[in-house]
């Protein structure tokens, strides 16, 4: 399993796209850290482009760089060698070599600029939503045959988290203003990672108060530890569970 | 003339001072061996008693006559938390550098470390004092001073503590250059008059930096409101001048930096208001002149109610701010002119420095969460970027009676 994951991570660095996608990073995180002087402004700047292109960038690359590898793939399934590993060691080579790249490509700037608490929890969350698209991805590539429909479902799916999801929330909270639905929210948005990735990197930062000022619940429960502790764990289960529902569609699938 | 006339003359001179000297101006000591009260009742008008420097463990003390109390290197006082310290109830009483601690505490009085009934002119200046319920309390008095002082404690909850000054039903008072901290509210005014409260630190109290009712034609000037637990709070007043105050991170969920309530013809000039949940909170006030102010880096630089007219905001610098003003109506009586927005965006062709195209201070994001709190945990997602900058181009929720339209391109120096 090892070897594989280093033949997929040898793939990806001669392929370059993961280095031009670090570059990229890098070059984006000191212009925005730059421009403005306080640095919390910075790292909210930073926050907003996380969320927007992490998730289509990472998914979009996943699904296309497996699809192309899928003759890899079938070559190395005709050897004694598990499915499931194969397939978790394609997703760790190129889960690693995306989260490495945002790893270097924003927290290295961070680390220069603006050390702290805050910029660690954002490169984590910047990691978690690598590995939670990447995940996605994979799921989206065993379930399809077809390249070109995978890569519309990828698509589609990146928009879904990064602008539909929000908008139905939205539509939801305007319908259902005049209840108490603060709870039911809060659960809502543990169904989009991208909405737990903000949440998380909000609440290290002081805005985190103007959430506060609008309802006693969100102030007693994402202002406490717990608040920070329930968006990361379901970042987690966001990373396991479509890798187990890939695992398991793979194991049987008709290759 | 003879020399003897020259002599006469001297000794007439000399013994009209020496007079004076003794009727005018005797001076006492006393050390922590005196009872002061004592003393105090002894003296009379326009007598100075010096305090020598020690621990004097006595409290209750009544100052009847018009004297000068002064203390060298801070003699202290103690209430042992059981009493009050000094009450004055003479006018023209100078009370100095002395250190007054511990009062008790009491539902049935109001435990002060320096309480002014019912008097005029008198000053209290240089003391520190510490640890009390209430530090200089002033009730019906007028023309008094309060200069000078630092006035500390250690409150934990609202119910359980005073004020620093706290002023009831009194005219022309100076309040100056006093830092206070840790009481409940810093300074607290009710019925208060003609007053000026000027350069006083307030910071770290646990409801209000400054919290004044029914307190006309004041003027608030060079003050520091810091870190207080709701920020400053005006309320049923009119003719109030506010100018050159600072109010810095008045941060918490429930905090502001100043709350007008039924504030009239008042004016509200170059303070700056930085780090604040929100600047200005205003409700149900009219005819307030808030110009040449700067916001920088609050929640929301200002919260008007639909229930303001007549307001006027020119010439203010808004930077920084997570949203520049939030309204909760469609209806704005008041009027925006010339304010540097950071967040506009439009043009200046005629090279006039004012924007050419209106600028609408309320997102509709704010509009949204103004209706409905709970949306708020969409903030900064990249939906409500995009809503707002729809709501830019083609205005349909927000006030659009609310907007500046002469914006200024450049920052106002201020």
């Amino acid at each position: 399993m090892k070897i594989i994951i280093k033949y997929v991570l040898l793939d990806l660095l001669r392929n370059r796209i993961v280095i031009v996608y670090t570059v990229l990073l890098a070059i984006l995180s000191v212009s925005v850290l730059g421009l403005d002087a306080n640095p919390a402004k910075g790292l909210l700047s930073l926050l907003n482009v996380s969320l927007l292109f992490v998730p289509i960038i990472t998914i979009l690359f996943a699904t296309i760089y497996f699809f192309n590898s899928i003759e890899f793939t079938e070559l190395l399934l005709s050897q004694p060698i598990k499915r499931k590993s194969v397939l978790l060691a394609e997703y760790a080579g190129v889960a690693a070599s995306l989260a490495g790249a945002y790893a270097i490509g924003v927290g290295l700037p961070l680390l220069f600029l603006v050390s702290g608490t805050e910029s660690l929890i954002l490169v984590l969350t910047g990691i978690l939503l690598t590995l939670i698209f990447t995940s996605l991805a994979l799921l989206i590539f065993v379930k399809s045959r077809d390249k070109t429909k995978g890569i519309g479902v990828a698509i589609g799916t990146a928009l879904f988290f990064t602008l539909l999801f929000d908008g139905l929330l939205i539509a939801f909270i305007y319908s259902f203003g005049d209840y108490p639905i603060d709870k039911a929210v809060i659960g809502i948005i543990a169904f989009n990672p991208i909405d737990l990735g903000r949440v998380l990197m909000l609440l290290q930062l002081d805005v985190a108060v103007l959430m506060g000022y609008s309802g006693a619940l969100f102030k007693k429960f994402l202002g406490s530890a717990t608040g920070s502790i329930f968006s990361l764990a379901c970042m987690v289960f966001w990373v396991i569970l479509p890798l187990l529902l890939s695992v398991k569609v793979f194991k049987k699938k008709d290759l | 003339m003879g020399r003897v006339e020259v002599a006469r003359r001297w000794i007439v001179c000399i013994v009209f001072s020496l007079l004076t000297a003794v009727t005018y101006a005797k001076s006492v000591r006393i050390t922590p061996a005196n009872n002061i009260q004592h003393t105090l009742d002894r003296v009379a008008d326009g007598d100075t008693v010096y305090v020598s420097k020690g621990s004097y463990n006595q409290n209750n003390i009544i100052v009847r006559k018009a004297i000068a109390i002064i203390g060298e290197e801070y003699p202290v006082f103690d209430g042992g938390k059981k009493n009050e310290v000094f009450i004055v109830i003479a006018n023209n009483v100078l009370i100095k550098g002395l250190q007054v601690q511990n009062t008790g505490r009491s539902s049935m009085t109001d435990m002060a470390g320096v309480k002014l009934q019912n008097v005029s002119h008198v000053t209290v200046s240089n003391c520190r004092i510490y640890n009390t319920t209430y530090g200089v309390y002033l009730q019906n008095s007028n023309q008094c001073k309060v200069v000078a002082n630092t006035i500390k404690a250690n409150s934990k909850d609202e119910l359980q503590s005073g004020n620093g000054v706290h002023a009831w039903k009194c005219n022309n008072l100076l309040i100056s250059h006093n830092v206070l901290t840790g009481h409940r509210d810093g300074i607290y005014f009710e019925f208060v008059t003609q007053s000026l409260i000027t350069n006083n630190k307030s910071i770290g109290n646990i409801r209000y930096g400054l919290h004044f009712m029914f307190s006309h034609n004041d003027i608030y000037s060079y003050n520091t409101f810091e870190n207080n637990g709701a920020g400053v709070a005006v309320m049923y007043t009119k003719g109030v001048t506010m100018y050159k105050n600072t109010f810095y991170r008045n941060w918490g969920d429930a905090s502001y930096a100043i709350l007008l309530k039924d504030i009239s013809d008042s004016k509200i000039e170059y303070n700056k208001f930085t780090k604040n949940t929100v600047g200005i909170f205003m409700e149900g006030s009219s005819r307030i002149h808030v110009a040449y102010n700067t916001f920088a880096d609050n929640g929301w630089a200002m919260r008007i109610q639909a229930s303001c007219d007549g307001n006027t905001f020119e010439k203010n610098n808004f930077f920084g701010n997570s949203f520049d003003v939030a309204t909760n109506g469609t209806m704005m009586l008041n009027t925006f002119r010339s304010n540097y927005w950071d967040k506009y965006d439009g043009y200046d062709l005629n090279k006039d420095g004012n924007g050419d195209i209106p600028y609408y201070p309320v997102s509709v994001y704010s509009v949204i969460t103004e209706r409905i709190p709970t949306a708020m945990i969409l903030y900064r997602s990249f939906l409500t970027n995009i809503m707002d900058e729809v709501e830019k181009m083609m205005p349909s929720i927000i006030p659009d009676q609310l907007r500046d339209d002469e914006p200024r391109l450049k920052r106002w120096k201020l």
